[in-house]
This record gives structure tokens, C-alpha cells and sequence, in this order.
């Protein structure tokens, strides 16, 4: 039996999720956009962004989201410093080894995370965890709203960013061509390094929205990791609209996907989503030709 | 010294050593430099997807060690040391069979783990070619006894003891309040765990007047209780059964808050955080009320408060992975007593005549059927206010039960 009130909550909560999908797909996407490597650390690097929240939220007592500035920060240098002194130095500028490269990271990652914070899962204590906005027909968690906003609100910021600043005509340039840059003067491995550290500052901001919501453990990013790779080939891979509306389209499938086959069989339809992808649209919705 | 013993490479190898490392540093010398000690595997998955339950019951097992120890060790053997071998399963059953065998290289009496039913399921086998016994902590399957493996012991009740408690209970509890109670929605995980939870609940329930709604299963991880909570709402249940593994469990009890679904009860079997002070912790207020059915120590004893203070004060969970391995090297000790030997075959006779009455756990003496020791039982236990406390059976209770919840 067809229950609207029912279909539309899911619908909304699909939409609420994907927007913490696309979120997390944002920073990998740029860094695919530019680097041309699939980061592997990303999920990792989510989980100690997860993680700085936490710590920072139970050492000064702050909101979540007044901390997103400190790890915005916080996370652009690690990025940035990590590219710079680790990733460029370590792949000799082939890469299949930043794939390793990235690899090794979030493997180092996970297992000090393991060794100083143990296995346990933490979960904040936060006030605004439990508000809701009430529809009328359904109450909606005010995190998820807040963390959908924000996922709009940095997709935008970033297609600015890149679109419309010199830091971001020069990153697209190195993106089209390294050789080129070059000539023209842009610092090439200045431009990697921004791209990363950017890519990096996202999942900064994506923790403080997410952290009130959810709950952080060493393996936490795998439950992140797949879904974000997903939305980044659907939405077209290094496209900022494209993984904000293919973060969309993966929590509706999901949440609707569950509501009627299942929650097990729904998270299927989002890969049956990925594999469909690859083989009639490989770019993706937004993505350019090869 | 306390070893490590390893099997294949593992990305998890440097934080398996470095911990093992900081574990020998930090353990007081009377680990180190025993020429005459008993060695006892302590088998659990400490690296892995159970790394946090596998890290909590390998402390358990140090501590009673360590204590046992410093009183003077197993005196009639002239007050030889325990001596733990130290050993990870990481989190897959034939990485645990393969460390049983590496741990009988190492010479081990015993073993104590580990932990999780699947990797038990192996290493009892392993265990048993070498005649070591094996002494299994937690591991609900009930399998592990029924293969008549004569080195096996399992201090815990199984999970079927266990469901049975439960559905007894909850049928007395909702008796005793005048059956407020009539209508069940269970939410499960769907591995063999949860899965088997619910066929289990769907059988015995509707016999005891209880009418099931719905039975939701979903997978692990789960990142969203969105839709599971609506049609909860939407049916209404008494009684929310929930089946599941500790983060999925913290997401749907704030998805209940959060959606304001207040059944009359949450009652869960083994739930996942219900029994967990960090949950508590955590989420003080999606918390208050609810109840589960799981391993409890008997709040009653003083050994037991102890021991809850020291865990609290080296900023351990007080979980049932952490006492259950305490009182195995408790039941272990005891036997080597009896036994007078380090001999493999002496101390499984001394271990299926033990009578053991020294141990924190609510069960009277010991007493092996099969390996299966048939005092055990599970509390029920419900979250009150800021402590997790006893509420059933009433001659083990600490706090009366709170059944319906008030309503909000």
C-alpha cells in the first residue's frame, strides 16, 4: 500500500543523507579533478577530521560547528603539507604510485588512530543532536538540514573557488595541462599541494556537520568511502555540481531503495547505480570528454 | 616476557607490535624474567573490525592475571606466575586457528579467548588437536560445546540460555506490570547473529501471547535508521526488539529520540550498547530506559565493585568483554590449583570437576556439562539515570524495573 507521508519522509531523509554523500565526494572529486589520482587516504582523513572534532569539541567545550573554521584550517595545511612533503616526494611524479602512496597514508592512518584511540566508538554528547524541524507531517533531524546546507554551501563556495579566483584558473590549469602551467609560470607542485590541502580542508568542514549526527571510529570512513567514490564517477569525476547532485541521487536511491526492497536490497540499487554508470555514461553526468 | 606470536603479514602488524611493546613496558616485572611460569594463550581479536571488543577482553584477562600474580601466583605449584602469551586473532576465524597453533609451539597450558563465536568456532578445534584447553569467554554460539570437543569450556551462558532467559523475563516483567504490553517490532542485523535472534524471537513470542508487527533486518554497517524508525512510527509497536552491533545500535536509539517514536519499552537481547557504560555515557538522555538482556556481573559481590573501579581508573569500559576474561583466568587459576601441574590433560580434569565459587559472575559454582557450564545465566539489565543497574531476575536486582517507561 502506497503511503505518501511515508514516501515523502524517506525522500527527504534520501535527500538530507545525500547531502553528507556529496559533502565527503567534494574533496575527492577536486583531487581527482586536478591530481588525477583517486585519493585512497580520504576515507582515513575523514575519520581524523571526525576525530579532531571530537577531541576539540570535549577539550574547549564549542559547538561542533564553530570548531569547522579550526579544522577547515587545521585540515588545509595537513593536506597541503602532506602532498607537498609525503605524496610528491614519495610517487616521483608517476601515478600509480600516488595510488600506493595514498594507500600507505591511510593504512598508517587507521592503525595510529587504532593504537592511540582504540577501537571503542564516541559519539558526542551535543544538545542539538536530538532537535528537530517539525513538518507537520514529520520531523526532521535539524543536524541533517544543517549538514545539508553546508554540503550546498560548500559545493558553491568551491565552484566559486575554482571558477572564478586566480588560485583557481591556475589549478584548473595544471588539471588541463602540467606542461603548460609550467610555462607559464605556475608553480606546479605549489598547485598540487593547494589542491590537496582544499580537498582536505573539505572533509574538515564535512566532520563538524557530520559529527553531530553520526559517530566516529577508527574504520569509520569505510562506511563513507565507497558511497563518496560512487557519487564522484555519477556525478562525473573532478565536477563539483556533478558530485552534489550525484551525492542527491545516491541517498534518494538509498532511502527509498530500503523503504521498499528493503534496507539490505536498497543499498544494492546504489551500486546497480555505479555499474550502469560505468558502462553507458562513463563520464558521468557532469563530466567532461576525455 | 610476554610474546607475541604472529602469523602473515598484516597492515596491522606495526600497531599489533608497538602495542605489545607499550604492554610489556607498562606491566610490572613480574611478567618478565619467570624461568618457571605457566603459559596461558590470551587469544582475542585485538586488531581488526572487533578490535574494540578483542582490546577489552585481552585487558580483562591481563588484570586478573596480573592480580593473581601478586597475591603469589598458583600457590600449590609453589606459587608459580601465569605467564600470558599474548595473540591476535585479528578479527578472522582462520587467522585465530593459526595463532592456536602457534601458541602450542610456544608451549601454552591453556588457552583463554576468543571472544567472538565465529573465530571460537576455530580455534576450539585447533585447540583440541593439541589437547589444549581452551576456556571460550564470550562466544554465544552454542556449537561451540555441542561438538563434544573434551578440551572446550565455556564460563558464559550461550545464546541459547540466553534468548530463553530473555523471552522468560520479558513475559514476567510485562506479567508483573499487568501486561501492558501486546505488540513487538524487531530490528535486527541481518548476519547469523541478529538473524538468528529473530527467528528465534519470532517463534517463541507469539507463544507467549506477544503479536510481532514487522521484523526489519538491515545490514552492517548501517548509516541511516531513517526509515526503519518511520515505519516503526507508523506501526506503532509496545515493544522495540533491536538485534544489533554497538554503532549501529547508538544510531537508531538517537534516531528513536530524534523522531520521537517512544515505544513502552526497548528491550534488547545481547544489544550491542544497551549493557554499555560508554553508550550511557554518551547518550545520556536516548538512553534512559532501555533494557537488555546480555553477560552482567553481580553487582552484589565486592570483588566485582573492585574490580569496576580499577577498570574505570585505567579508563577502561566496564564491559562484559572485560569481566567475562577476568573470571576466566579466575576458573583457570582455580584449576591449576586443583591440578598441581602445567600439564595439558590434568588441568582439563581439573577444569570439568571444578566446583568454583570465587568469581564476580551472578552463577553459583561452576559445574561443566559438555564444557558448558550450567550455573550461567544472563541479567537483565536496564539504563536508570546515570548507571546501568540490575533489574531482573529480583534475587540479583539493584534497582526495580522501570516497565512501561514513564511516559515523556
Amino acid at each position: 500500500m502506497f503511503d505518501p507521508v511515508l514516501f515523502a519522509t524517506s525522500a527527504l531523509n534520501g535527500l538530507l543523507l545525500g547531502g553528507v554523500y556529496a559533502l565527503i565526494a567534494l574533496g575527492l572529486t577536486l583531487i581527482y579533478g586536478v591530481l588525477h589520482i583517486i585519493n585512497f587516504a580520504h576515507g582515513s582523513l575523514l575519520m581524523l577530521a571526525l576525530y579532531g572534532v571530537y577531541f576539540l569539541v570535549g577539550a574547549t567545550g564549542i559547538s561542533p560547528y564553530l570548531a569547522l573554521p579550526f579544522l577547515t584550517l587545521g585540515f588545509f595545511a595537513l593536506g597541503y603539507l602532506l602532498q607537498r612533503s609525503v605524496i610528491s616526494k614519495a610517487s616521483h611524479g608517476r601515478d600509480e604510485n600516488v595510488l600506493l602512496v595514498t594507500l600507505g597514508i591511510s593504512i598508517i592512518i587507521e592503525n595510529l588512530a587504532l593504537f592511540f584511540w582504540k577501537a571503542d566508538t564516541r559519539s558526542l554528547d551535543f544538545p542539538l543532536s536530538f532537535e528537530t524541524v517539525d513538518l507537520g507531517f514529520t520531523f526532521i533531524p535539524l543536524t541533517s538540514v544543517i549538514a545539508f546546507v553546508g554540503a550546498v554551501l560548500v559545493a558553491g563556495a568551491l565552484w566559486l573557488l575554482i571558477g572564478f579566483t586566480d588560485l583557481g584558473k591556475a589549478i584548473r590549469a595544471v588539471a588541463k595541462e602540467r606542461q603548460g602551467a609550467k610555462l607559464v609560470g605556475i608553480d606546479v607542485d605549489h598547485m598540487f599541494a593547494m589542491s590537496f590541502g582544499i580537498g582536505a580542508a573539505v572533509l574538515g568542514a564535512a566532520a563538524c556537520l557530520m559529527l553531530p549526527m553520526f559517530y566516529v571510529s577508527p574504520s569509520v570512513g569505510n562506511a563513507f568511502v565507497l558511497i563518496a567514490f560512487t557519487v564522484v564517477v555519477l556525478g562525473g569525476m573532478g565536477s563539483f555540481p556533478g558530485a552534489l547532485i550525484g551525492g542527491l541521487i545516491i541517498g534518494l536511491t538509498e532511502s527509498l531503495g530500503s523503504l521498499y526492497l528493503g534496507e539490505s536490497l536498497g543499498q544494492l540499487g546504489v551500486f546497480v547505480i555505479f555499474i550502469a554508470v560505468l558502462l553507458f555514461r562513463p563520464t558521468g553526468l557532469f563530466g567532461a570528454r576525455a | 616476557m610476554t610474546k607475541i606470536i604472529r602469523t602473515t603479514l598484516s597492515r596491522r602488524k606495526f600497531v599489533a607490535a608497538a602495542g605489545a611493546g607499550a604492554a610489556s613496558l607498562a606491566m610490572p616485572s613480574v611478567l618478565r624474567a619467570q624461568s618457571s611460569s605457566i603459559k596461558v594463550g590470551v587469544l582475542h581479536p585485538v586488531t581488526g573490525a572487533l578490535a574494540f571488543s578483542g582490546s577489552q577482553a585481552r585487558a580483562g584477562a591481563m588484570m586478573a592475571i596480573e592480580e593473581i600474580n601478586a597475591a603469589g601466583g598458583i600457590r600449590s605449584m609453589g606459587g608459580m606466575k601465569i605467564e600470558p602469551v599474548l595473540a591476535d586473532a585479528q578479527s578472522q576465524p582462520q587467522v585465530g586457528a593459526a595463532e592456536v597453533e602457534k601458541l602450542n609451539e610456544a608451549g601454552v597450558s591453556a588457552i583463554i579467548g576468543p571472544f567472538a563465536s565465529g573465530i571460537a568456532l576455530a580455534t576450539t578445534q585447533s585447540a583440541a588437536r593439541h589437547n589444549i584447553p581452551h576456556i571460550v569467554d564470550v562466544g554465544v554460539v552454542d556449537q561451540i560445546v555441542q561438538r563434544n570437543l573434551p578440551n572446550v569450556f565455556r564460563f558464559a551462558p550461550g545464546f541459547g540460555q540466553i534468548t530463553a532467559d530473555a523471552i522468560a523475563n520479558l513475559e514476567k516483567i510485562n506479567d508483573a506490570a499487568g501486561k501492558p504490553c501486546k505488540t513487538v517490532m524487531i530490528v535486527h542485523e541481518e548476519s547469523a547473529f541478529g538473524a538468528g535472534m529473530a527467528k528465534l524471537l519470532n517463534e517463541e513470542l507469539p507463544k507467549r501471547g506477544f503479536q510481532i508487527l514487522e521484523t526489519i533486518s538491515h545490514p552492517t554497517p548501517h548509516r541511516d535508521f531513517g526509515n526503519i524508525v518511520l515505519r516503526i512510527r507508523s506501526k506503532n509497536p509496545d515493544i522495540v526488539i533491536p538485534s544489533n552491533y554497538f554503532n549501529e545500535y547508538i544510531l537508531f536509539a538517537r534516531t528513536l529520540r530524534q523522531q520521537r517514536v517512544t515505544p513502552k519499552a526497548i528491550y534488547s537481547v545481547l544489544g550491542g550498547a544497551a549493557s554499555n557504560f560508554q553508550f550511557l555515557k554518551e547518550n545520556p538522555e536516548a538512553a534512559q530506559y532501555i533494557m537488555d538482556c546480555n553477560h552482567w556481573y553481580d553487582a552484589r559481590k565486592a570483588g566485582a565493585q573492585e574490580l569496576r573501579k580499577k577498570a574505570e581508573s585505567r579508563n577502561l569500559a566496564f564491559t562484559y568483554e572485560l569481566f567475562l576474561n577476568y573470571a576466566c583466568v579466575g576458573l583457570l587459576a582455580d584449576a591449576l590449583e586443583r591440578a598441581r601441574s602445567s600439564d595439558r590433560a590434568a588441568i582439563i580434569q581439573a577444569l570439568a570437576s571444578s566446583t568454583w565459587e570465587g568469581h564476580i559472575m551472578p552463577y553459583g559454582p561452576t559445574r561443566f556439562v559438555n564444557g558448558q557450564n550450567m550455573g550461567a545465566r544472563a541479567m537483565n539489565t536496564q539504563i536508570l539515570a546515570e548507571d546501568i543497574k540490575v533489574v531482573y531476575p529480583p534475587e540479583y536486582a539493584t534497582a526495580p524495573v522501570v516497565f512501561p517507561r514513564p511516559k515523556a
